[in-house]
Formats: C-alpha cells, structure tokens, sequence
C-alpha cells in the first residue's frame, strides 16, 4: 500500500490575540483566532489535492504551517511516514528542501532589489545542487552556479536564460516572474508544493498557460500538489482530491470527481452557486447564505456554518447570539422595528452560550416573553424548534437552547462530509 | 432622446518620463437611463482609466481629449467646483477596496454626515443621520454600525456602505470600478444582488468596469470588451456572448474557466506596451485569424450583424 | 543639488590645500590685531593679529574631520542597531526604541554637550559626542523601515525557502532599506557642521589654538564691533557648508524618490 506523501492529523493552530496590559487587568481571558481548528487530511503522491475556501477559512495558515513558518499548536504532520510536526532548526532545513511553496504574487514574493538570475542562485547557494543521489553537492564558483541557474531558467519556460539572469523583477511581466518563482522552488527539486494561489492574481487570458505549466511541471518532476484557491472552477479541472474549508475546519472532502458532481454540504452547493457563469443566458436568481463569514476568535457553536446555512436544522448549534442575529435583521425593516420596539432595541440583548438575555428595567417582562416567543416562531425557522425555554427571570426576559448534537465528519457516499444532514 | 451618459472620443494619455502613454484611445460609448454596461477587460486595457476620466478623476499627469456628456451637458466645460458636486450628486462612484477609501480616523456616521453637508450645506446634523439610516436600511447594514470605525466592520460591510455613500443623493449614474475583485465569491454574489434590487428601486445606471466575464454576464445589459486603450467590441450582452465577433472577445470567452471547461486555453502573448504611438490593430500579435492590413491600418469601429454589434476590426 | 556638491568638494579641495594656499601661518600673529579687510589680509585679521582668512582656509580641516568620523560612527553604530531591532522585534526592539526615544528627545547640542563635558576633548572624543545625538535618527528609519520591509512576501518566502537569518537580514532587507540612508547621511552631516561649531563654541571640543570656525566665532564675537569680520567669516562658513550639505541631502532625496514614482507611472498606466 503507497503510504500517504503528506498526512495531517487533527491539525490546530492558534494565534493569540495581544491585549492591551490594561485591558488584560480588566479580565476577559486571551482570547485566540481559531485558524486552523481540527482539520485532518492526507495527500498520497502525484497527486494534486485541492484546499478550497474563503479568506478566513485558514487554507494559507496551513500552507504557512506545513513550510514551517507557522508552529502548529496541536496536532501532527507526517511527510514520508516522519513526524515533523516540530522540527529543530536542522530538521527544518532539511525539510525545506522536500516541501515548497509557491506564493500568489510573484511580483511581491521576489526581493526588488536582487536580479531573478540572483534570486535563483541564492537558493542554490545556501542549498546546494540536488543531484541523483539525493545527495547535494555544494556549488563552488560563479561559473557553477551560473550554469545551474541557466539550467533552472531552461526547465521554466525561461529562454535564452543569460538575457533573464539579470533582469530585475519589475522588468518582467506578471507570467514571467510567476515562473521565475516557480524555478526558485524547483531549485530544491522538493517532493511537495504548496501552490497558494497560483493563478488568482494572473489575468484570464494567460492563467491557463500558467495552469498547464505547473502541471507539466508536475510530471516532469514527479511532484505533489496541495493546491490552495477559493476557486472551485479551477480548482475542479486540476485537482484529483479536494477539502473544502470553512472557519478552521473541513467541511467536505473526498475525490474531486464525486464532490462536484454532488455536492452535499450546503456550504459547498452555496460555493458552486455562487460562482458567476459567463453566460447570460443561464442567469437564475440564486439562493445565497446570508450575512458573512464570522471572525474567527468566536466562532459559531456546533456546526460553524449553521448561523448562515438555508438548510440549517434544530440541532446545529443555535445559541445565544443567534437570536440577537435575529432582531438585528428582522429590525432592519423601519416598520418591524417600531412594531416590536419593546423587545428591543439590539443593544439591550446580552448572549452567554447558549442563552439570549434582556433587561427589562421599564415595562412587563411578560409582554415582552410573549412578545419574543412570536418573533421566534414566525422568523425563527429552525432556530424556533431548538428552545428549549423562553422564561422570565427577575426583570429579564431569557432565551434558552438546547445544546447542539454532536458533530463530526462523515462518510457519505464516497467522500467525506461533516453536516448533521447526514 | 439623449443617452444618460456619452463619451465622444475620449482619449487619456499619462506623461511619464520615458513618453507618453495612451491609456484610453478615442473612446466612444453611451449608457442609457437604468441599464447596465459592463466594460470588461483585462489589467492594462484602459477600463479604471476610462471609468475615472468620466468623473475627473485622473492624476495630475493626465491628459485627456474627447468629451463627455452627462444628461446633455459637455462635462469638460464645468468648472471645478460644479464638477465636484456633480461627483456624488448625480454620478457615484465605487472602488475595488473600501478600506482604502473610507478615512480610518472618522466614523461611519461622520463620513455621512461629511458627504451630506458637502453636497447641501443646508442639512442638519440630525438630518443627515436620518437619511444615513434611510439608505443603511437599503443596504441592510443596521444604523447601530454608524457609531463604529471602518477597521472594525468587514469587508462586505464596508462596501455596502461605500455603496450607501453613493446612494445619498439618487445618483443617475454608478461607476463601480472592480467592486467585488477583493471580496470572495459568497461576498460578490451578496453584493450584485444587492446592486441589482438598488439598481430598480433608484431607477440607476450602473457602469460595471471588471475583468469577471461571468459577473458581466448576469448583471449587465450591454457589454463593451475593452483592449489596449481602445474598445474591440461592444454590443447587447446575449448577443455577443453568444457569438463573439472580435478575435480577442472569442479569445477572451474561451479561455473562461468555468465548472464546465474541458479543456484550457490562453491567448498567446502578451498585452502592448501603450507607451509611445501604435500602428494598426493593436491585437495584431496575437490574433490567430490576422491578416497582412492588419498590421499597419487601424481598424474603425464597424457596425456588424442584426444585433448592429460594434466590433472593431478588419474581418468584417 | 549639484551646486551644494560643488560647493562641499570645493572646501574640502580648500582644507586639503590648506598649506599651500593659506597665505599665512594661522597661529601667528602677523599684523596689529583687528586691523579691517584689506591688502594683504583680505579678510582682516582677529583679536589676536591673526589673519582670519588663513584661519578661515586652517579651519575648515577640523569640521570636515570631526563631520566625517561622527556621521560614519553614527552610521556604523546606529545602522545595525536598527537592522536587528526592526528584524527580530519583541522585547529587544521595545527596549531599545524606549532607549533611543530617551536620546532623540534631548536637544542635540545639549546632549552633546553632556557627553563631550563628560568624555573630555580631542577629535575623536568630539566624533563621539555629535554621532550620539543622530544614531537614535539612523535607528529609526532603518528599524521603521525594516518592520514594514518584514511583512513584504519576498522576505517570508526568502525564509521559506531556508535562507539562514544573517543571509535574509543581509540580502533581503538590507537592499531594500538601503535607500534611505543617503539621505539621512547628508542631513546628519549638515547638522553635525552646526553642533561641532556648537561645542567647539564653548570651548568643549578642542585644545585651544587648532584654528576651526565654530572656535574662532567664541573667541572674537564679544569684539564684533570692533572687528566683525572676525566673527562673520567664519560664521558664513558654517552657513555655507551647512547649507551645501543639505542641499546634498535634499537632492539624493529628489532622485531617489523618482525612482519610486516611475514604478507608480508604470502601474497607473497599466491600471
């Protein structure tokens, strides 16, 4: 059985958030952004493994995570049946030549000051030539690293390579320096590439040139693939296998084939819907979650996409901000809002968990249940059916929910899928 | 009846140290009240430019020739001071990143207050806070956002208020330049809804400028391709999806990937330099069906097909 | 920007020639004191008989030295300081800008004072005094400089990529800083002129006698009336030199922000 090249294994990573000495005085504990929250996945070799997802979903911590300029917080990362989730400073270096990666801007990931030819052979200099024996043999002279350099220039599209040696970045167009960032990475002839982006920042004209290049790099060199875009278009004619990510965790995953051809998280369909197609003659009015994706120091309890799925049930994981979620939309509409005036306005509504609680310092309290229970029941959708109560407590008015069925990922149907729909 | 807005021949070029660059070349286009145009193309073709030298927008190194006429009148011979009111009043205007455009020093309240009491002096403070909430509900942003700063909200949420800003005093027309490029693909989707309800409830045009074929495609009525400063081709959107006429349009809608591609495509080589003067069609070097005039004569803008689809080019 | 150039190489040409130019001995008496411009003595001479032209032409030597060892020591010491600190952050950078915060908030001239009072005087020693009070300027522009050029892409992926940190410290932040400190160089040295005349002024700088125009300046102005081409030559030196080094240093600024601003007309074209 071909072992897997790369395998994550209940990856997090945290990253605390700095508070002020005062405000830490104050109390409210540190809190953290939840990047990268549990995810496992494992990519076997030649293949290309798309990470797909929003900003925020955590998809660039991870590739930062695996090239070792972020430190995991738990979790395990195994390359080559190693564990190199906490690499020494030697391991590291080691490691940097197996794993790569290859940045979204190529004009920014270049030094401005340093000519392509010298950004090439500085990886080589501090690296040394790979050579078959897996053994790197150190460049002596100019001359050696030169020939080595023109040699990385031919392997990338780059030709004549003496004319691109001293070129400076800004003398090159967009596709040219992608290739050139492309060649510095290749330098190492790493097992395992993280492309971030490769394409986002290319026009459309061109993008596929580039697509097609890294994948005849790809099988010229007997590479890996972990290929991170929020464009599932792209993503769908070269990846084999995918993970879609939302807030720090995978929420589908399995053969690209299978995914796209049913998509079962509701976050996924939303993705695929949401795509515009170039073709007018196809517009439909599209059913989009609503609201955005929420930050990540807090996220949503239960299934993090709950609070924006069309197809959320009771058992998600509604709480205690949901039902502020709630009024503040419902009280967007003027009239809504000077109707129901009483059990607001938003400001007054406090969430801990599980509970929604307001004061009421003037007027009934029990108008003011009554009240809510009708907004609940009438705009409340599945949310309606997870109370468990809506009570009076002194002068306030308390939402209370039942807590959330558990939830974790799932086979379905060929791929993976972690949603209580299943 | 006159169009909305006419460009006649614009033309913008950008003095540098190493010459003259021409952006925008002899540009002429119309958008009629309420309808959508989208001006698509890739970086560098001239789309921002254009969209800017509508408004008067451009750095001090900018020369521009050709008019513009909005609702009958030669914009080039207001004076500064009515152009400024023009800018927000009758034409708005939205960019690809708000953060960078909303001032980070005040807050959202101040920023509405500020844009109101420009345009009419005569407002009060309570007053423009009510018509601030007036167009935050049409953007369902709620007002409680008003009392924050712009690095506190997300991005989606600033740009409903970039678009509120603009809303303020029922412009005729919209500009929004790349609105969704920095936003994912939920966020656009959001955002374009949203324009399009504003869109038919302020009875607004709306100059789309983006390089997304597909946002172009369900959002406007008429589409002008752009390439190089000039427009290859420009028509009704159905129609020239359908059957693209100019060399680079057909080039441009191949090479589209969408959940449907097969396979891939580009269009060989790269854009020209618009630095300095230009012989013939500028897609000389990467048109697969050239032939030898194109080199060396420029070719007008003919009316081709049923549809009278404007396409710039010597095949037709 | 030329013409400060000019001018800088002009009286260092001058210091350099000095004993074949000066037409007397500056630390000789060679006429009645005070006698008025004229004749043989072009610009009089001081209290002291001496003629001020050749203890004009002398006395350019000592601020040239003193300008040149101060903004070097300043540069050498302040330049890596601000490297570090901008590149390896934490608790070594709040230390170290709480402590250069503390020396830019003294008045230049005092601090120097303070520090020339205390180290004594000779050449080296007054170096020493003047590079202090502008090594807290190099640190920060190049520590500002270097925290912004650290979140640049290329810096990340140079560390991606297994570059040692010396090596991404050296060939790929220190590049791209770099063009900054032409113009921080020429200013420092402008003012140096201003705080070396300052000290030698009061009298902290040099064993009396060494002709330097900061030093004339104290031991003739009490005699302006008298004599106020004594006080005013070398006054209008100072003024020259100053002013021709700023100039340098506001030219360098000229140039090197084009460069910026072609890379602005590139993409706004291609916007």
């Amino acid at each position: 059985m071909t072992q897997a090249l790369l395998e994550v294994r209940d990856l997090r990573v945290y990253f605390p958030i700095f508070k002020g000495f005062v405000q830490r005085l104050l109390g409210g504990g540190d809190a953290k952004v939840h990047a990268v929250d549990g995810v496992s996945f494992s990519i076997p070799e030649g293949q290309v493994f798309g990470l797909v997802g929003e900003s925020g979903c955590g998809k660039t911590t991870i590739a930062k995570t695996l090239v070792g300029l972020v430190r995991p917080t738990s979790g395990q990362i195994v390359f080559r049946g190693g564990d190199v989730t906490h690499p020494n400073r030697k391991a590291l270096f080691r490691l940097r030549e197996q794993i790569q990666i290859i940045y979204q801007d190529p004009h920014a990931a270049l030094s401005p000051a340093m000519t392509v030819g010298e950004a090439v052979a500085d990886v080589l200099r501090t690296h040394g030539l790979p050579s078959e024996g897996g053994v790197r043999i150190q460049l002596k002279s100019d001359d050696e690293l030169r020939a080595a350099v023109y040699q990385v220039f031919e392997d990338v599209g780059l030709r004549p390579p003496p004319f691109f040696y001293d070129k400076y970045p800004d003398e090159l167009s967009g596709g040219q320096k992608q290739r050139v960032v492309a060649g510095r990475v290749l330098a190492l002839r790493p097992k395992l590439i993280v492309a971030d982006e490769p394409v986002a920042m290319l026009d459309m004209s061109i993008r596929a040139r580039m697509l097609e290049f890294l994948l005849e790099l790809k099988a010229k060199h007997n590479l890996t693939y972990l290929f991170i875009t929020h464009d599932l278009a792209t993503a769908k004619f070269v990846c084999d296998g995918i993970a879609i990510m939302y807030l720090g965790r995978i929420v589908e995953m399995g053969p690209a084939r299978t995914i796209y051809a049913d998509p079962k998280h509701p976050y996924t369909r939303a993705l695929l819907q949401a795509i515009p197609i170039p073709d007018p003659e196809r517009r439909s009015t599209k059913v989009l979650p609503k609201g955005e994706v929420p930050n990540a120091v807090w996220p949503p309890a239960g299934c993090r996409f709950h609070p924006r799925c069309p197809a959320a049930l009771p058992t998600c994981g509604w709480e205690g901000r949901d039902v502020i979620a709630l009024l503040e939309e419902r009280w967007l509409s003027p009239e809504l809002a000077a109707r129901e005036a009483d059990a607001g306005p938003v400001e007054v509504w406090e969430a801990n968990g599980l509970i929604a609680r307001r004061d009421v310092e003037k007027g009934d309290p029990a108008a003011v249940q009554a009240l809510i229970r009708g907004i609940l029941e009438e705009g409340g959708g599945p949310m309606a059916e997870a109370i468990r109560s809506i009570r009076v407590e002194d002068r306030a008015v308390a939402v209370e929910f039942r807590p959330p069925d558990p939830l974790g990922p799932k086979e379905v149907e060929g791929r993976m899928v972690e949603c209580l729909l299943y | 009846m006159t169009s909305l807005l006419e460009t006649r021949g614009l033309s913008v070029s950008f003095e540098t140290p190493e010459g003259p660059v021409h952006a925008v070349k002899d540009v002429s286009l119309r958008i009629e009240r309420g309808t959508t145009l989208g001006l698509v193309g890739e970086s560098g073709c001239g789309k921002s430019t254009l969209g800017r030298a509508i408004l008067r927008l451009l750095p001090e190194n900018a020369r521009i020739s050709g008019s513009v006429i909005f609702n009958g009148q030669d914009l080039s011979t207001l004076p500064a001071k009515a152009m400024r009111d023009l800018r927000g009043r009758n034409i708005a205007m939205i960019f690809q990143d708000p953060m960078t455009r909303l001032d980070p020093l005040m807050k959202i309240r101040d920023h509405f207050i500020e844009t109101i009491r420009a345009h009419d002096p005569t407002v009060d403070v309570d007053g423009a806070v009510e018509r601030a909430k007036k167009v935050l509900a049409d953007v369902r942003v709620p007002s409680d956002r008003l009392g924050m700063y712009p690095h506190e909200l997300s991005g989606g949420m600033r740009q409903r208020i970039m678009i509120a800003l603009c809303l303020l005093f029922n412009p005729a027309l919209l500009i929004a330049d790349e609105p969704t490029t920095a936003l994912d693909v939920i966020l656009e989707a959001q955002i374009l809804q949203l324009l399009q309800s504003i869109m038919h409830e302020y009875n607004m045009a709306v100059l789309l400028i983006t390089h997304n074929l597909g946002l172009v495609a369900e959002f406007a009525d008429q589409v002008a391709v752009m390439y190089a400063g000039i427009i290859a081709e420009e028509g009704a959107t159905v129609p020239l999806f359908r059957e693209p006429r100019h060399p680079y349009t057909q080039g441009l809608l191949r090479s589209v990937i969408d959940l449907e591609t097969q396979t891939l495509y580009s269009v060989p080589g790269s854009p020209p330099n618009l630095l300095g003067e230009s012989i013939g069609c500028p897609f000389y070097a990467r048109c697969e069906k050239r032939m030898d005039v194109c080199k060396s004569v420029f070719p007008e803008i003919r009316l081709v097909g049923e549809d009278r689809r404007k396409v710039a080019c010597h095949l037709y | 920007m030329w013409i400060g150039i000019a001018i800088v190489l002009a009286i260092i040409l001058m210091a350099m020639l000095a004993p074949f130019i000066a037409p007397f001995d500056p630390n000789t008496k060679v006429a009645n004191p005070e006698t008025a411009p004229g004749g043989p003595f072009l610009m009089g001479t001081d209290r002291s008989g001496q003629d001020v032209l050749s203890r004009i032409i002398w006395g350019a030597r000592v601020p040239l030295a003193i300008i040149a060892v101060a903004t070097t020591m300043s540069l050498v010491i302040g330049l890596p300081i601000g490297l570090l600190s901008g590149f390896v952050g934490g608790r070594l950078d709040r230390i170290l800008v709480l402590v250069m915060d503390s020396i830019y908030a003294f008045p230049g001239l005092l601090l120097a004072i303070v520090v020339a009072a205390i180290i004594g005087r000779g050449i080296l020693n007054i170096s020493f005094a003047i590079a202090v009070v502008y090594i807290p300027t190099y640190f920060r522009v190049i520590r500002n400089h270097v925290a912004s050029v650290k979140q640049e892409p290329y810096v990340e992926a140079a560390m991606a990529l297994g570059m040692p940190r010396r090596r991404v410290i050296g060939r790929y932040v220190l590049p791209n800083v770099a063009q900054s400190i032409p113009v921080i160089f020429s200013v420092n040295a402008a003012d140096s002129v201003l705080t070396e005349a300052g000290l030698t002024f009061l009298g902290l700088g040099l064993p009396p006698g060494i002709p330097d125009w900061g030093f004339d300046i104290s031991l003739n102005w009490q005699r302006f009336e008298a004599s106020w081409w004594a006080t005013f030559y070398p006054g209008l030196f100072i003024l020259i030199l100053t002013t021709a080094l700023t100039f340098v240093g506001e030219g360098l600024n000229d140039i090197l922000n084009p460069l910026l601003r072609k890379k602005e007309y590139k993409s706004v074209a291609e916007a």
